[in-house]
């Protein structure tokens, strides 16, 4: 009946498997993070694409460079190095210089992950890393933001060299969130949802980080508790706050939509790999992330949290994860 | 398929394409009878011991070896025929282990001599038990525990509830659903043995609402006012597993490291009760049972009738050969079976399925790095953390391995089923829990 020339196989079960792998989990955040980035494209002009492009360079490179030794080779073909050259690009202001973003994506992948070993084993967000990087190294590229002047046009400082600024060709404007803080004004809610704002790229339209988030949720690329428990805290705590001090604390529709609060919630807080896995610890650490942001924002010098926030809680994640192990089945909860 | 969500199921798990379609329909058709016969003394329990010698003729359904111990069962010729041989042969798991090889006669006409029918009810439990025991029946769910031991529970542990397992949660198996479709009467029957022996006060069936043709046809068995409850439970795998068909009953959790019976459940496999009824009824002792012969290789996928003992190339054979792509062989289903280094080998009493696969389904992606996506933690019936294990496992870390309960793990392999990474996490935890078994016995005598 079967021939001596066919071979078969040992292996021990389970020999079914779901049609769900990590290369094709990267490729669809991967594609709703390019849907942020054609977004921004939209708002700033072709600049958006041109850092994109640079600071994918730069996270490729890294990983190209610095291959961490697994037996299985190196991570590239799990597209994980795109993924986070994109999503630093996504936290930066137009105007920043190409070779500024290549070097974001550069440290994202090398301090940010490969020095951790590689994929899965980094504490901190990768791409937050690269841009923490960027935050202290450069503070003033990094919040600076001229608003677009035309499709094609490109600012000054886009070229410039390595190791210099360039010349801002413009004026540069206040984004929403430092407006609120030093000059208590609010943008008017319908400009930040549909994203006529400036800001960095990934951050203007909460109307679009919605959806992408409501799609990548259904479609079970991430833990659905993350980003929930990120905006149930910002609405409770900001809120809370609001309904106390009117006149100091925004509203929490404003915090809501404004900033990179729904671009780090949906693309950054949820990385799997830099929250905790156990349920219980989904929701701890989305919590904190929202507390934190509102504290952040309303109490702390500087305008915008997500980031340290985010970046806090991954520093936490370990021991959340510890202490939210679940209770196994048939026992009480272990002490 | 409507509302799953309103049915009754245990937390956590996941939903495997069920693959039952190809032969959930067709009726169980008899295997017919070939030329030898390989039997392992060791069925389920403690091998039992030969009653026979070389050379002896035996008649279909005569006990050729009996039980040897508590934890043991008799085990009778599937054909009328001559034993060849008392020796070494290639049990399914590979090992070489002691059988009886029975020559089938050519010329008989294969009729059972049935041996004296017993009525329960005239018998105290422990005649009962070892009746049963000498029927040789053990459950045919898969894992092949002989069935009398459950049936003799001590006096402080009341059973409240019978338990029926009619979920088949593995994927391509549907010998159980042909069961409860073609024999309800008898699969009701043994439970009323069992169930008034065991002095329960109620009979639950637990099915996969996948098979509303079997709900339907035990339902119309019960008769009117008996307190016989056939619950229809959401598709979900390990649905089967007896601990949680019991959470998904009764809501209640098996304390880690006991029974059933500690909560007051006796749980048994439909086949089983079909079985019993068998043996009691019509004095045919356990010598054949349904298989179901399925999967992308084989040309002809069918539930068949099997005498115990038959090998599976002539099985297969039986269901018009595999595909020349076919690629693993595969008995019992396809999240617990185990593959087949050889399909000379025997069909077993706890063999529930035959299967086939090819390179598609058996081809295993490459592996990534853990992401730590939590998807094995959303998979884990008994709430264990796998990534955890599995990362403890590759190190060799034994004692957070025990601190992180590996040994309740039922090895189920949800967790390497879902994991988007191809990571073997079951396949780890096996490992080390076999290692730290090893470790304790070595430490038990220096």
């Amino acid at each position: 009946m079967t021939g001596r020339s066919v071979r078969t196989q040992l292996q021990a079960a389970p020999f079914l498997h779901t049609t769900l792998t990590t290369p094709r989990l990267m490729v669809e955040v991967l594609l709703c993070a390019l849907v942020a980035a054609l977004a921004a494209t939209w708002y700033f002009g072709l600049v958006a694409l041109l850092v994109v492009l640079a600071a994918t360079l730069g996270a490729v490179a890294a990983e190209w460079l610095l291959p961490v030794r697994l037996p299985r080779g190196s991570t590239l073909r799990d597209g994980s190095a795109v993924l986070t050259g994109v999503l630093v690009a996504l936290t930066l202001p137009p105007a920043i210089p190409l070779w500024m973003a290549a070097l974001g994506g550069f440290v994202a992948i090398a301090l940010g992950k490969q020095l951790f070993g590689g994929l899965g084993q980094n504490l901190f967000n990768p791409a937050l890393v690269g841009r923490a990087f960027l935050q202290a190294a450069f503070p003033t590229a990094i919040t600076t933001w001229v608003p677009p002047r035309g499709f094609f046009d490109v600012p000054g400082t886009t070229f410039a060299w390595p190791f210099l600024r360039g010349q801002l060709d413009g004026l540069s404007t206040a984004t929403p969130l430092s407006q609120m803080k030093f000059d208590h004004i609010a943008t008017p809610l319908w400009d930040l949802f549909v994203g006529d704002v400036p800001g960095s790229l990934g951050e203007t339209s909460a109307l679009v980080l919605l959806l992408l988030g409501l799609w990548l949720g259904l479609r079970r690329a991430f833990d659905w508790r993350i980003p929930v428990a990120v905006l149930l805290a910002v609405v409770v705590v900001g809120g809370g706050l609001h309904l106390v001090l009117p006149a100091r604390n925004p509203s929490p529709l404003f915090l809501l939509c404004s900033g990179g609060l729904l671009f780090g919630t949906v693309f950054m807080a949820t990385d799997p790999v830099s929250s905790p896995t156990t349920p219980r610890g989904a929701w701890a650490f989305g919590a904190g992330i929202g507390a934190l942001v509102v504290v952040i924002r309303n109490y702390g010098g500087l305008p915008e949290g997500v980031m340290y926030a985010i970046l806090l809680m991954n520093a936490a994640s370990p021991l959340i994860e510890r202490v939210t192990q679940p209770r196994p089945f048939g026992r009480r909860r272990p002490a | 398929m409507n509302l799953p969500f309103r049915l009754q199921s245990f937390r956590h798990g996941v939903h495997p394409d069920d693959h039952k379609q190809g032969t959930e329909h067709l009726v169980v058709e008899h295997m017919p009878f070939v030329g030898r016969y390989v039997l392992p003394l060791g069925q389920g329990g403690k091998p039992a011991k030969p009653t026979v010698t070389r050379g002896q003729r035996v008649r279909r359904g005569e006990r050729i070896a009996t039980a040897d111990g508590f934890v043991s069962t008799s085990l009778h010729a599937p054909v009328d025929g001559t034993i060849v041989d008392l020796g070494r042969h290639r049990h399914p798991n590979g090992d070489l282990v002691d059988c009886i090889e029975i020559e089938a006669d050519a010329f008989s006409l294969q009729t059972i001599v049935p041996h004296a029918t017993v009525d329960p009810d005239t018998l105290d439990v422990d005649n009962f038990v070892a009746h049963v025991q000498q029927g040789g029946i053990v459950g045919l769910g898969g894992a092949a525990f002989p069935a009398h031991v459950k049936y003799k529970t001590p006096a402080e542990k009341p059973v409240r509830h019978f338990v029926l397992n009619g979920c088949e949660c593995e994927p391509f198996l549907t010998c159980d659903h042909r069961t409860m479709v073609e024999r309800p009467a008898e699969v009701l029957r043994g439970a009323r043995i069992i169930a008034k022996k065991l002095g329960a006060t109620d009979i639950h069936i637990g099915v996969e609402h996948n098979k509303p043709d079997a709900i339907a046809a035990l339902r119309a068995q019960v008769l009117p006012g008996e307190a016989i409850h056939v619950t229809p439970l959401e598709v979900k795998y390990p649905q089967g597993a007896e601990k949680m068909l019991i959470k998904a009953l009764f809501g209640q959790e098996v304390p880690a490291g006991k029974l059933p019976l500690d909560v007051g459940c006796v749980v048994n496999n439909v086949g089983t009760m079909v079985a019993i009824a068998d043996w009691f009824d019509r004095g045919i002792p356990l010598i054949e049972r349904v298989v179901t012969v399925s999967g992308p290789g084989v040309r002809r996928p069918a539930n068949v009738r099997v005498p115990l003992g038959t090998p599976v190339r002539d099985l297969l054979a039986h269901c018009a050969g595999t595909v020349p792509e076919t690629r693993e062989f595969v008995m019992g289903g396809p999240m617990m079976g185990s593959s087949l280094a050889s399909i000379d080998v025997p069909v077993l009493k706890g063999t529930s399925g035959v299967l086939a696969f090819t390179a598609a389904e058996t081809a295993r992606g490459n592996e990534f790095g853990c992401l730590k996506c939590g998807r094995c933690l959303d998979a884990c019936a008994n709430f264990l953390n796998p990534s955890v294990l599995a990362r403890l496992s590759r190190h060799g870390e034994f004692d957070a391995l025990e601190a992180n309960f590996v040994m309740d793990c039922m090895e189920c392999g949800a967790c390497s089923f879902t994991c988007p990474s191809n990571i073997p996490i079951v396949q780890l935890i096996r490992v080390a829990k076999s290692a730290i078994r090893d470790q304790k016995r070595k430490e038990k005598k220096p």
